[in-house]
């Protein structure tokens, strides 16, 4: 082991982690408000992925501009599946239908996508994803640098969104206590519609970047949702900031561990660590300690 | 009612045990193998899950784990394929129980949406072990010793062996459900903080249940495994196996006894015919997804559940319209 790979492991494991953040803190924001766990986050990130290879490919949109298109899609899609799906779901049960509700989905979509786009493995394709730039003594593709600059901005705006707005902070009313916010006179539903519909949205940015810096097709999504439940649990299910710290360690550490160890055993220290982590603090990272009787 | 509910058992287990003498084709036994498996197995998950609320997406853990239980003793102790093997099952059930106290020991701490989650990673920690660990002979598998019975039977004596299990599975949850075990478990599903205030020591009684349900996972596992002659990490540690138990109990209906047994009977029935029907296996994907959906969405209490209250329902229509009845309101008068 030379001390560049390690340098490599740690900056790739910021960049992509920072990644991972936005995805995850959609995935938690939806578990938040709503009490819904999105099985299906994991396809979305590679339905948005081959969305973006379709504009490139077929329509020569840059990947980047193409987000303009893909992100609203996405949206329209939570939405459509928010009012259609997930406002059926009652009962003491509820969550638990919803993992069964949003595998189902899921399976549909990879069904789909398998048809339209075949198993075979893709990659997404652009200038920046082929050509490098130097840091710290190593290369790295400009997509690391680029997707990394997104994530940020579009993490940035969510909290700008959720922290310094009137309907920020109805959301964040919704994610403490739903009751609570319904009797001061939040509408709590449409909360939830557009709630969900931003956690799906952001799997599109987090979909192109990934299919940028991956080989994938549809059955990739079983690692993707894998991976992205645990940095949620392990930041404390509901906790944004817990999610966004929670990915960037992981994948760092997964990446340092591949470089220091070996690639096979990545994946397994994701979730060794979760196991650790649980049996110290039940809760998560940051978890509320209420979510123990959620 | 009540006189009716031991003969409509007793004719349902009567057409299991004829079906392997009517139905001699192999392609169908094999069919009834896998849907009597998965019926135990549902049937174990509900026990624990069912009547706790606390769902668990890593039964395959137990699965798994008591195929290779199977696959290793018979290999390293090298013994000859046939009825023998079947002395493993419950060895393989065991060692699934005893996998099972510190998976529930760890799993169980948290309530249960995390539970759930914590079962997935869990799950992904063995099977990734199972891929790379170097005893389990890696993501080349372990072929067992191979069975010696002819092509045209050799699925029925597995099939006995898998009713077996699914009787067995059944009498156990039933025998639960009427202790003051199963009440405890109920209790903690309908407020677990009540339940413990009320002095059901909840943190054992839910691994108690969870240990126990992991036993019929592992014998489903030892005799998959025999069944298959050989295994695969991919194949025994499969996450679509925890999905399937669980939506096989809410299809059926979460929570009661003969919904377990209808879910995992409809839906394994159908889903082998499905995937035998359908080379195309996307196409596959969607409609599973969809009828998936459409189950939950219409019946998001099971089968059982909807059935008993559409016939209840009609029960009280007839009532009713009797009661409008003019010569019936006459009488009341």
């Amino acid at each position: 082991m030379n001390s560049s790979a390690l340098i490599h492991a740690v900056l790739d494991g910021v960049l992509t982690g920072s990644v991972y953040a936005l995805m995850a803190t959609g995935l938690t924001l939806i578990f938040g408000v709503m009490n819904i766990i999105n099985i299906a986050q994991g396809i979305l990130v590679i339905l948005g992925a081959y969305l973006s290879y379709t504009l490139s490919v077929h329509f020569g949109i840059d990947l980047f501009v193409g987000l303009i298109i893909t992100i609203p899609t996405l949206f329209v899609v939570g939405v459509v599946v928010e009012r259609v799906f997930m406002a059926r779901l009652k009962g003491p049960e509820r969550t638990s239908m919803s993992i069964l509700v949003t595998y189902a989905i899921s399976l549909i979509i990879e069904g789909a996508l398998n048809m339209i786009y075949s198993i075979n493995i893709v990659q997404l394709k652009a200038w920046y994803v082929d050509k490098s730039f130097p840091i710290f003594g190593i290369y790295l593709p400009y997509i690391y640098l680029f997707g990394f600059i997104l994530a940020v901005v579009l993490l940035a705006s969510l909290y700008f969104m959720l922290y310094r707005t009137r309907f920020g902070a109805s959301i964040r009313a919704s994610l403490a206590d739903q009751v609570a916010a319904a009797l001061v006179g939040i509408n709590v539903k449409r909360v939830s519609t557009i709630c969900f519909g931003l956690g799906i949205a952001v799997t599109a940015a987090g979909g192109m970047v990934y299919g940028a810096t991956n080989a994938f097709n549809a059955s990739t999504s079983y690692d993707l949702i894998s991976r992205l439940l645990t940095i949620i649990v392990l930041g404390g299910m509901g906790s944004l900031g817990g999610a966004l710290l929670a990915a960037i360690l992981m994948v760092t550490l997964g990446d340092v561990v591949a470089v220091v160890w070996s690639p096979i055993w990545s994946s397994p220290t994701f979730f060794f660590v979760l196991v650790i982590v649980l049996s110290l603090r039940p809760q998560g990272l940051f978890g509320k300690q209420s979510a123990r009787v959620a | 009612m009540s006189k009716a509910k031991p003969t409509a058992w007793g004719l349902g287990l009567a057409v299991l045990i004829l079906f392997p003498i009517i139905e001699t084709n192999p392609a169908w036994t094999s069919i009834g193998v896998l849907t009597l498996m998965f019926m135990a197995c549902t049937t174990s998950w509900n026990m624990f899950s069912g009547y706790s609320g606390y769902v668990s997406l890593g039964s395959a853990i137990f699965f798994g784990s008591g195929a290779y239980t199977m696959a290793l003793v018979s290999t390293h102790a090298h013994m000859a394929g046939g009825a023998a093997l079947f002395w493993l099952i419950p060895l393989a059930g065991l060692v699934a129980m005893v996998i099972a106290v510190p998976v529930g020991a760890i799993a169980l701490r948290v309530r249960r949406h995390t539970f759930v989650v914590i079962t997935i990673a869990l799950f992904f920690v063995f099977q990734l072990l199972a891929i790379n660990a170097s005893f389990t002979g890696g993501a080349a598998g372990i072929y067992i010793p191979l069975i010696p019975w002819g092509a045209s039977y050799y699925n029925v004596p597995f099939y006995y062996v898998a009713l077996g299990m699914v009787i067995f599975a059944t009498l156990l949850s039933a025998a639960v459900r009427r202790s003051r075990f199963g009440l405890q478990l109920l209790a903690i599903r309908d407020d677990e903080d009540r339940a413990l205030g009320l002095g059901v020591r909840v943190t054992a009684v839910k691994l108690t249940g969870f240990t126990m349900s992991a036993f019929t996972f592992g014998m489903a596992g030892a005799l998959y495994c025999m069944l298959q002659g050989q295994i695969y990490p991919q194949f025994v540690f499969d996450p679509t196996f925890d999905i399937t138990v669980a939506l096989m109990a809410f299809l059926g209906g979460f929570g009661t006894l003969l919904g377990p047994l209808l879910g995992g009977l409809i839906l394994e029935a159908s889903q082998q015919y499905l995937t035998q029907s359908f080379s195309n296996g996307s196409l596959y994907l969607i409609l599973f997804g969809v009828l998936f959906l459409l189950v939950i969405l219409f019946m998001p209490q099971g089968i059982v559940v909807a059935v008993s209250q559409w016939w209840n329902g009609r029960a009280q229509r007839r009532e009713l319209k009797a009661t409008r009845d003019p010569a019936a309101v006459g009488a009341h008068t």
